[in-house]
């Protein structure tokens, strides 16, 4: 992309090798802005230089990313409508063990109240390249929310990302699996454990959390009556509550939040730690099982 | 890359000293004016600003109304955007925005909200109200320009107050780093915040030499006096491999003795009688200035 896009440029915090821009800088290293450790003006620097016309890749592991710097989000790039793409990378609890410091669980929430902004969870590597190659063609501020837990393939090789658009990952009428990011393998995991049980989920991977897919959703609630997300952030105000409002606005249907229980996460990797939360392709069957016994 | 030259601006031309007073004059009544009638603004911080803005608008910035996003065009970023109001005032008088527009100010639905929107505004170029945001958006700006081997320049205008702000901290150290000589930060140095003297608050006194250690070009001037201000904002004044800092001594309320280094005055109100003074005051020095020709 930025071979073929000399407006292309990358910002970073101290994050050369965090963010994987080692090759980059090795290319390209008059457009590698390396502000050191300072997110506030990582950001504001990132609306200027997309003010003089580039096109600013800002990257910064999401906790400081949008905690530290959630102001100059807010006023330096989608209040001032600058065409910056925000990159929040080792999102989640993808820094395990170093602990809840360095845990982004709630920027779903902070960065979806903020309007004129598109906030983009990808499930896997190839929608991670589809959604940055998006990022680049929209004009607008974006937030791309990045893990670093390796996940497997969910999309085939050539899958393009649009804005707003949930993927069906798996047809069903008992139930569906809403998730996103390294949720969302675990939730095809589930269904297909369901199945073995006689229940077929359908699976909606909502990468887009703003602005979200209203129409999959109150079509899910209508098609199965009942729906369970999965995310890898607090159940306060992340995909599950962007989902419960579209459902209770539109479509009453019992909704269950699986996410990070509203606690400071213990000691862990972050996959042990979605485990602990009933995140585990299992704990997600036993949550869908479990609400469709209380489906009406 | 071949250096981008931007020859297709409108500049105003030489203009002399004499006028830029009178337009400074005018700036100020009409801020006046409009703050009495609207019954709201920031007076104080308005006042220690116009003479800086006039020079800017007037003198140094290479800027068209005609073409306000021109990509060659300079940057100018008013960090201090509660004084929003001095920058439209501004803008109306260099042909951005109809002059009768900034009645509307503060008004349901007008574009002129207390702080500037750059999405609404032309001439605005980022959104600034929350303080310390505008420094390191000019860092990005002159970044950008560096990177292009443009020859457009960044100007930043911080309040003194605003430096205690850790992001401008921050952007001060970027700016040296990449050796910016591509912008300049003009401090309107009034030495008065929003509650209490910096003094009585959190000093930052002296200015200069933090951002001596710092490695920029600083200079300190008397912020109301326009011959020293475009002199200080030149690119002759340009320190080649540092960015520039102009630390501007300036008073709040300026031009209207009452109001003058009165902390009272940050966003108070004038009554009609306070109006009548202020005009006054303004107008004889108006008529000053004009005799002066």
């Amino acid at each position: 992309m930025a071979a073929e896009n000399s407006d292309i440029v990358a910002v970073c915090n101290d994050s050369v090798g965090s963010s994987k821009l080692g090759g980059f800088r090795e290319r390209w290293p008059e457009r590698l802005i390396n502000v050191g450790i300072a997110e506030q003006n990582l950001v504001g620097v990132g609306a200027g230089l997309a003010n003089g016309g580039k096109l600013p890749f800002v990257c910064a592991a999401a906790s400081f990313l949008t905690g530290r710097a959630l102001e100059q989000i807010k006023a330096d790039v989608a209040y001032s409508n600058a065409n910056v793409k925000l990159c929040g990378i080792s999102s989640g609890m993808a820094y395990g063990a170093l602990g809840s410091t360095h845990h982004s669980t709630e920027d779903f929430a902070w960065m979806r109240a903020i309007p004129n902004i598109a906030v983009v969870a990808p499930a896997d590597r190839i929608e991670t390249a589809a959604a940055t190659a998006w990022a680049a063609s929209y004009s607008g501020p974006v937030f791309l929310r990045l893990s670093r837990v390796g996940v497997p393939d969910l999309f085939a090789e050539g899958h393009t990302f649009e804005l707003g658009r949930a993927n069906m990952l798996r047809e069903g009428a008992d139930l569906t699996i809403i998730a996103n990011g390294t949720l969302a393998h675990r939730a095809v995991s589930a269904a297909e454990i369901l199945e073995a049980k006689g229940i077929e989920a359908r699976v909606l991977n909502m990468a887009t959390v703003r602005p979200i897919d209203e129409e999959a959703i109150v079509r899910a609630a209508r098609d199965t009556g009942a729906i369970l997300t999965c995310e890898e952030h607090s159940i306060y105000g992340g995909l599950g509550g962007a989902v419960a409002e579209v459902v209770c606005e539109n479509e009453p249907v019992r909704v269950k939040r699986r996410g990070v229980p509203g606690i400071f996460a213990p000691t862990g990797s972050a996959n042990f730690l979605l485990d602990e939360f009933g995140m585990s392709p299992d704990g997600i069957a036993d949550s869908a099982i479990e609400l469709i016994r209380k489906k009406t | 890359m071949q250096k981008v030259r931007s020859k297709t601006l409108a500049l105003p031309g030489n203009m002399g000293l004499r006028e830029l007073k009178v337009i400074a004059n005018r700036i100020r009544r009409r801020d006046l004016r409009t703050v009495f009638e609207v019954g709201a603004g920031h007076i104080g911080g308005e006042m220690s600003v116009i003479d800086i803005l006039t020079a800017l608008y007037f003198d140094i910035l290479n800027v068209d109304p005609d073409a306000p996003l021109d990509p060659n065009r300079d940057r100018l970023v008013l960090s201090k955007g509660h004084t929003a109001l001095a920058l439209y005032i501004t803008l109306s008088e260099r042909g951005f925005i109809p002059k009768d527009e900034t009645s509307t100010y503060l008004q349901p639905l007008s574009r002129l909200n207390g702080h500037p929107d750059c999405t609404k505004v032309p001439g605005v170029e980022t959104n600034t109200g929350p303080l310390g945001h505008g420094l390191p958006v000019g860092v990005g700006m002159a970044k950008a320009a560096k990177i292009d081997n443009a020859d457009w320049h960044t100007f930043v205008i911080a309040g003194d107050g605003e430096m205690q702000e850790g992001s401008n901290w921050e952007a001060i150290m970027a700016a040296a780093q990449f050796n910016l000589d591509n912008m300049t930060l003009i401090i309107d140095h009034n030495r008065l915040q929003q509650g209490a003297r910096l003094a009585e608050t959190n000093s930052l006194a002296p200015l200069a030499p933090k951002f001596e250690a710092f490695n920029w070009a600083v200079e300190e001037i008397d912020g109301h006096d326009m011959r020293a201000i475009c002199r200080a904002l030149s690119p002759k004044s340009v320190t080649a491999g540092k960015p520039r800092c102009v630390v501007a001594h300036t008073n709040k309320g300026q031009g209207i003795t009452f109001m003058t280094d009165n902390v009272a005055w940050h966003h108070k109100v004038p009554n009609a009688e306070q109006f009548e003074l202020g005009m006054a005051e303004l107008e004889a020095e108006a008529k000053a200035v004009e005799f002066a020709r």
